[in-house]
């Protein structure tokens, strides 16, 4: 351990969607590694300890072979526009500042973007365009929530802070005794990690979410509900009946909610009856919704394609303007059809998870990739980046998962660039290379005009 | 390089200095206006056409969490409204609510060139700022939201009027804002903490704290600390009948001192509380004639598709009841409330219809176009697209009249549209979309075509039909720089940032700070917003600016 020990305090941690903002760490500034990083859960302690420099690789490769990073740079601008279909994908990790570059490749080239949330989250997206959302920011949970309510997910192995820092044992203004004053229930198919934080720990059979949520809403309208309830979604008419009086008589209800709901059968629907179901609450007390975003940045990505273009994830410029259309320009469908004809994959290893008959087309085209390591995806890549890392390297702003927007406070340099530098780079290549495609025909007339 | 243009042959609608129809040069040097530039300038000949200042919106929702909520919320309103790329420019979708790049654009291709988000929780301010960069060709700032700030409340209960005048300056320094926004003051902590009711009553005591009490500190404190703006206030009761009563209580609590208050249609309804307004137009309208401390800004309601996003969210939760539409609600910690829904205003309905008129009843019963500006609230009463037909309903009276026509008749008897003949004139009109909104917000360099204005310019075709002739200027130019011509972008632009940077005692940290540390859920650290969010900027000075 050398003597050039360096200590950044209220660092962001952008692991999970809890963005903890009150990490303190300790760098060893010579090594270039974090060594401490105090308050910083298990997965936080694990994300900052692990990132160290790996000065041999290169900073750009295409076909395996190091190249500068202005040959990489022209490679990528020309394979996307050449491309018909080109897609970009992934943009979780990484900063808004890089993300807004990427849709303005998207939209020069006349390309689609998508986000990891189209494997996520993304039925929220589309239940909420739906019905709409009663939320919250997650100091208002640490304030104000008496009931707190998990569905379909495990914090305790996913967000671990979500119950210390924002919606368990923290202590609040209206709320003083923290866990004392709250009443905390998880509905999950099956004991997790999670169940012993619950006062009240519900079992619903696998893929009966919606029966359950259906169900409740119709006890807080007064109607009336058959035991047989019981029968289809493995939960006793009185435990509704005692959840649906908890609900109505709370001060402030919350129900934090994951991909036991989004990507279980019913998707959208299981998620739009949630938020039904907590806006039919507001008549009798105050009540949100929240669900529990993965990625450190996923909730970023969602604003900026929502701002830039006016919807979510899975947008297509095919025709000069964003369209929007899940299941056609979501990725795992651009790929899977066969439509996509060159890739880039930003901050994300699609080639990791994705189903089989996507990375057998990710195999097929050219294919981009930024990533600070190498990864499965990185391997079958034509060009291939290494990014310094958001937060550990790099400035830039990231949003939790409540939509609060944080900055970032890099612990050390990198000698790589940052997603933001690489994306700028090949957005003004691509500017250039589709001068022509874009507007009118007289275009390159208009141009010497101005 | 230098840029230098003449335009020639113009009729020129420069209020602010006099200038009222003449045929005039305007001459643009590096972006600004100058008395005079070389022979070999550029020459725009604008024969026949009307130069004016570019216009300025004092009072509209484009950026932030609220507005990005009300986009996400709405796919089937962008779908029918692409805003294709051009060579120049980035593409979008439009609806009540476009995205960043089609919002900028569209001001663009209406004349505005400078436009003021009116709603922004400190929390959020990052988030807002990062979509005006995204907001292209207008320059744009924001009001921060202090009128439910928990902290805030607690110094003015506590008497510690001197620690809050630290505190005000500090967090409008901290978001990078413009001026200070209350809405419905007071009312956020009955929305979130008790049972989602509201506040009745400007005198009305919630915790200790009653609304009257909040305005005067901040009335006081905005003045004495010298904003180019003053408080921009959504008064409380928005909306509800006889809430007339409750906008002149707050106007008498401003006294003698600037107050702003915002789209005040929606303020000025006379009857008993759930039942159908009446029209109290006249009533507040006189009182904001007879007060010049006093400037508004009249909220229009225009039929057609709206949405509500508001920071008063138990008044969206309140018309949330009747459409049973889609709605959002959003709480942010300890400092705001935020309720959105999709809205349309139908012409067969009574309150709709009286909505109208009461906006219509202001504007031609206002005595000092220069206090009361042109706006729908966008996308409240409507969207900024609706501000061409807006002008013609002003400026042409058999129109109006053509329209009231189509109206709920019920409504149109019970106010006094029928005997009001006026017709804006294009001087007027140059007043309540320029001139006025910039000498209200304290830009000197805006609204007028004087040496040394920012060189922002509208070049309109002259035309009898007045919504064609404002729905398209043949030129738009921005800091000196061409960006439509011939009705066609031909450039694009980023637009600045407006900001203010009062003074404030650097102890006033240590007071804030234990407080957040226990109630926010971000620390106090990575609170306050850093330059690198601001790209180009300007600051503009209040009378104790910081050093």
């Amino acid at each position: 351990m050398s003597e050039n020990i360096q200590t950044i305090k209220n660092a962001t941690c952008t692991f999970c969607g809890c963005v903890c903002d009150d990490i303190d760490l300790t760098v060893d500034m010579d090594e270039n590694r974090i060594t401490k990083a105090k308050r910083a859960c298990t997965l936080g302690r694990a994300w900052f300890a692990e990132h160290v420099i790996d000065e041999d690789r290169p900073t750009a490769m295409i076909d395996g072979k190091e190249v500068s990073f202005d040959e990489a740079v022209e490679e990528a601008a020309q394979v996307l526009t050449k491309a018909k279909f080109p897609i970009i994908y992934g943009l979780s990790d990484t900063t808004t500042e890089a993300q807004r570059q990427a849709v303005a490749i998207a939209d020069y080239m006349h390309g689609t973007i998508d986000s990891t949330s189209s494997v996520c989250h993304g039925p929220t997206g589309m239940a909420y365009q739906g019905v709409g959302e009663s939320t919250m920011t997650l100091g208002e949970v640490k304030n104000r929530a008496d009931l707190v309510i998990f569905w379909g997910c495990n914090p305790a192995e996913a967000h671990p802070r979500l119950f210390t820092r924002y919606a368990v044992t923290t202590k609040g203004m209206f709320v003083p005794k923290g866990k004392k004053d709250r009443t905390i229930v998880l509905v999950d198919v099956r004991k997790t990690a999670s169940s012993p934080v619950a006062n009240i720990n519900i079992r619903v059979k696998p893929g009966k979410d919606f029966e359950m949520i259906w169900a409740l809403r119709a006890l807080i309208k007064g109607k009336k509900i058959d035991p047989s309830i019981e029968e289809v979604t493995g939960v006793s008419l009185e435990a509704l009946q005692d959840l649906s009086e908890r609900m109505k008589n709370c001060n402030y209800g919350v129900v934090f909610f994951g991909m036991g709901l989004t990507m279980a059968r019913g998707r959208h629907f299981n998620v739009g009856a949630l938020f039904s179901l907590a806006t039919d609450l507001n008549e009798h007390t105050h009540f949100v919704v929240r669900p529990a975003r993965g990625h450190g940045n996923v909730t970023g990505i969602d604003q900026v394609i929502t701002w830039s273009t006016g919807y979510p994830f899975g947008v297509n410029f095919n025709l000069g303007y964003p369209r929007f259309n899940p299941g056609e320009f979501t990725t795992v469908d651009t790929l899977c059809s066969g439509a996509a004809d060159a890739a880039m994959f930003i901050a994300s290893d699609p080639a990791s998870n994705f189903p089989k008959a996507a990375i057998e087309q990710m195999k097929r085209i050219p294919v981009i990739s930024l990533d600070p390591k190498q990864t499965i995806t990185s391997s079958l890549a034509h060009v291939a980046f290494t990014t310094s890392v958001y937060g550990i390297n790099t400035t830039g702003t990231v949003y939790r998962m409540d939509d609060v927007p944080i900055p970032l406070k890099p612990a050390f340099d990198s000698p790589f660039p940052s997603d933001e530098e690489i994306l700028t780079a090949i957005k003004n290549r691509v500017f250039e290379l589709t001068i022509a495609k874009r507007g009118a025909s007289d275009t390159r007339e208009k141009m010497q005009v101005a | 390089m230098t840029s230098t243009t003449r335009i020639v042959n113009g009729k020129v609608y420069d209020p602010a200095n006099n200038i009222d129809g003449e045929i005039r040069d305007i001459c643009i040097k590096d972006g600004r206006i100058v008395e005079s530039v070389p022979d070999d300038a550029r020459r725009i000949d604008a024969q026949g056409m009307v130069i004016m200042p570019g216009g300025v919106d004092i009072h509209c929702h484009i950026a932030g969490p609220k507005v990005n909520a009300g986009r996400k919320l709405m796919p089937e309103d962008h779908k029918l409204d692409p805003h294709p790329e051009t060579a120049f420019t980035r593409s979008g979708s439009g609806g009540v609510v476009p995205s960043t790049f089609a919002t900028g654009y569209r001001y663009a291709t209406l004349g505005y060139t400078t436009a003021m988000e009116a709603a922004v929780p400190p929390l959020s301010a990052r988030h807002t700022l990062e979509e005006l960069d995204d907001t292209p060709v207008i320059d744009k700032g924001f009001y921060v939201l202090l009128g439910n700030n928990i902290f805030l409340q607690q110094l003015i209960k506590e008497g510690r009027q001197d620690e809050f005048r630290q505190a005000v300056a500090w967090w409008v320094n901290s978001a990078n804002a413009y001026t200070a926004k209350l809405v419905n003051p007071g009312a956020d902590e009955l929305w979130k903490g008790k049972g989602n009711s509201n506040i009745k009553d400007i005198d009305e005591k919630n915790d200790d704290i009653s609304p009257r009490q909040i305005i005067e500190a901040f009335v006081t404190t905005v003045n004495d600390l010298g904003f180019p703006h003053p408080v921009h206030i959504h008064c409380n009761n928005l909306g509800h009948s006889g809430n007339y009563k409750t906008t002149l209580e707050t106007m008498r609590t401003a006294g003698d001192k600037r107050l702003h208050v915002a789209h005040i249609q929606f303020h000025s309804y006379g009857g008993e509380a759930g039942k159908n307004p009446t029209s109290k137009a006249a009533e507040i309208i006189e009182y904001v004639n007879q007060h010049p401390n006093i400037t508004c800004d009249i909220g229009q309601v225009m039929f057609g598709k709206a949405t509500i996003m508001t920071a008063d969210a138990p008044l969206a939760y309140v018309l949330r009841g009747f459409t049973k539409n889609k709605w959002i609600n959003a709480d942010t910690e300890c400092e705001s409330g935020c309720g959105i829904l999709p809205f349309t205003y139908q012409e067969h309905v009574y309150t709709h219809t009286m909505q109208w008129a009461i906006g219509l009843e202001m504007f031609l019963l206002s005595e000092d176009p220069w206090r009361v500006i042109l706006s729908t609230d966008h996308p409240n009463g409507g969207s900024f697209m609706n501000y061409p037909k807006l002008i013609r309903l002003l400026m042409d009276n058999s129109f109006r009249k053509e329209e009231m026509g189509l109206v709920n008749q019920k409504a149109i008897a019970k106010t006094a549209l029928n005997d009001l003949d006026r017709e804006y004139t294009l001087n007027e009109i140059a007043i309540i979309t320029r001139a006025g909104p910039a000498r209200a917000l304290g830009l000197k360099n805006k609204g007028h075509l004087g040496t040394d204005a920012d060189a922002d310019i509208t070049i309109y075709d002259e035309m009898e039909n007045k919504e064609m002739m404002f729905n398209a200027p043949r030129y738009v130019i921005k800091s000196g720089q061409e960006i439509i011509a011939d009705h066609e972008f031909r450039g694009d632009h980023n637009g600045k940032l407006l900001h203010i940077t009062p003074a404030y005692d650097e102890k006033i940290e240590e007071v804030i700070q234990p407080f957040f540390e226990n109630y926010y859920s971000i620390e106090f650290d990575n609170y306050e917003v850093d330059d690198s969010y601001l790209h180009d900027h300007e600051v503009i000075q209040t009378t104790q600016s910081q050093s």
